[in-house]
């Protein structure tokens, strides 16, 4: 009891300051204009983005509500975070075990992350519909863009992880590059893998509502984001905002929960 | 185990370093042989060779008849380390099975072995714990169990017990010993303990640093029964002593 105490008193604390100073702002930007209670106030105050979330939520499935418009993302997210996944580990493994790839790979993938996904997207869009690329697929792709990066990286510190000790070890079984890589290289890459693939998962969140954003898509929360504020509907936008937090959220915790499976199969640690 | 005007130059140009310099050593099937000498002097890098880990500048090594290499292809040694390298990932009985996975022993024979293994080195009790849920000795054990499992006709240490304490390296000594004794298994340990070289073995190679040469090679014969108490009798300290006396460049018999 005293435990979970411990950990939840300082969540609180935090919430209310940042409460508090968002009350605060609300007030300030908002009392000039006459009232508190604006349907389209400038800075929302936090239990109107709730109401508004709430309502979003609780809505039937169609265009005014965030479930749909939620699954809509979460869907070019997913496909975009399995591509990445799958992209980056075979990267990965291309760059540990071929030299000529580590130097002739590694700058490009650097340089892929430097250009502005908001940016490129739009083209990626075009040049896809062109050739009848539509829909899913587009917005997956510049998703995977988004969040193969973190699992290259960490990938790649993973495999190369192992010490000289371990490695010597293996010589001295004779063992084969494919018994070194699936008996030491993949397993010590586990515990680097998960934290990039978690800032994988929120960035293939965002790379889906990015790729919303400009390809006039009339759902996903990228679309729901765009019309908000086009029609200066701020509650929407915010709450808006909200969903898409906690479909980030939620993608974190699927990958934890892969984390956790794995500690319980490796006893107790990564 | 047959070394012949073996040497071993690190780097090139002005920093090579000759690790190993001209040494000749003959090692005879059975034996306990512990090379011993202050850091530096080549001693690990002499086992490493053996272990084809190294590659020799020139002269000749020859294991069990053939090239170190061919000797590791064959799997004719099994190697313990200063540190115990056990997998994180996989608990006690399946560490001791990696070498048996990779040789492809079907399923039933690794488990019989590393059972048999693990109850040699005393840890059967702890087969399904995972290696930080055990204390640095019973690591050491467990890699100890891992380089028997595949039944080498050598074993080479390095420092095995040189990051452990001493009561739990006396402990291991006796153990080893015993081990030594029940298995007959010719053994090559690299330590710089006196002490423990002069009870475990049956001959100690004294060697010297830059270059790395062999100093003196004095015989142990303490017989085959060793207890710990061993220690306190005058034979023991008498090869001690001669071991010391080589160590800091005395002339033997002076």
């Amino acid at each position: 009891m005293r435990e979970i105490g411990r950990r939840i008193v300082p969540v609180i604390v935090v919430l209310s300051a940042l409460l508090a100073v968002w009350y605060a702002a609300a007030f300030v930007v908002d009392a000039p204009q006459g009232a508190l209670a604006l349907t389209r106030p400038l800075v929302p105050q936090p239990h109107q983005v709730a109401a508004a979330l709430i309502a979003g939520i609780f809505q039937p499935l169609g265009p005014r509500s965030l479930i749909y418009h939620a699954g809509v993302t979460a869907s070019s997210a997913t496909v975009g975070f399995a591509l990445a996944f799958v992209l980056g580990i075979a990267l990965a493994i291309g760059i540990v075990n071929v030299r000529i790839l580590d130097r002739s790979l590694m700058p490009w993938i650097i340089a892929s992350q430097t250009v502005p996904a908001l940016a490129v997207a739009p083209m990626v869009v075009v040049v896809l519909g062109n050739i009848g690329l539509t829909g899913l697929i587009p917005k997956a792709l510049i998703a995977a863009w988004l969040s193969f990066f973190p699992i290259v990286t960490s990938m790649v510190a993973g495999l190369r992880s192992p010490e000289r000790i371990q490695l010597d070890l293996m010589r001295t079984y004779d063992a084969g590059s494919w018994d070194v890589f699936a008996q030491l290289r993949w397993p010590s890459s586990m515990g680097f893998l998960f934290p990039g693939m978690k800032v994988a998962a929120t960035l293939a969140v965002v790379g889906a509502i990015v790729a919303e954003l400009p390809t006039g898509a009339v759902a996903g929360l990228g679309a729901r984001l765009l019309g908000a504020s086009y029609y200066g509907q701020t509650l929407q936008l915010w709450a808006a905002l909200a969903m898409a937090s906690i479909l980030a959220v939620i993608a974190v915790a699927a990958v934890d929960a892969g984390r956790s499976v794995l500690v319980r199969v490796r006893g107790g640690r990564l | 185990m047959v070394a012949d005007g073996l040497s071993l130059t690190f780097g090139s140009g002005d920093e090579r370093t000759a690790a190993l310099d001209r040494i000749d050593l003959t090692i005879e099937r059975g034996e306990f042989v512990s090379l011993i000498g202050p850091s530096g002097c080549g001693k690990t890098t002499l086992l490493r060779a053996i272990a084809d880990l190294e590659r020799p500048t020139s002269g000749t090594l020859l294991v069990n008849g053939m090239t170190p290499e061919a000797a590791r292809r064959e799997r004719a040694y099994g190697y313990v380390f200063q540190a115990p390298a056990l997998y994180p990932w996989r608990n006690v009985e399946r560490n001791v099975m990696l070498p048996l996975e990779i040789m492809g022993l079907p399923r039933a024979e690794r488990l019989d072995r590393a059972q048999r293994n693990l109850q040699l080195v005393g840890l059967s009790d702890v087969a399904r714990r995972f290696p930080w849920q055990l204390s640095g000795g019973m690591q050491q054990r467990v890699s100890i169990a891992r380089a028997l499992s595949f039944e080498p006709s050598l074993l080479l240490m390095d420092e095995p017990f040189g990051a452990l304490d001493e009561i739990t390296r006396d402990g291991l000594n006796l153990h080893l010993h015993e081990l030594w004794r029940t298995t007959g298994m010719t053994t090559v340990f690299v330590t710089h303990s006196i002490p423990e070289a002069v009870y475990l073995s049956t001959r100690i190679v004294v060697m010297s640093p830059r270059p790395g040469r062999i100093v003196e090679v004095i015989d142990c014969d303490l017989g085959a029964e060793r207890p710990l108490g061993i220690r306190d009798t005058p034979a023991f300290t008498a090869v001690g002593s001669r071991v010391r006396r080589a160590l800091h460049g005395e002339t033997p018999h002076a």
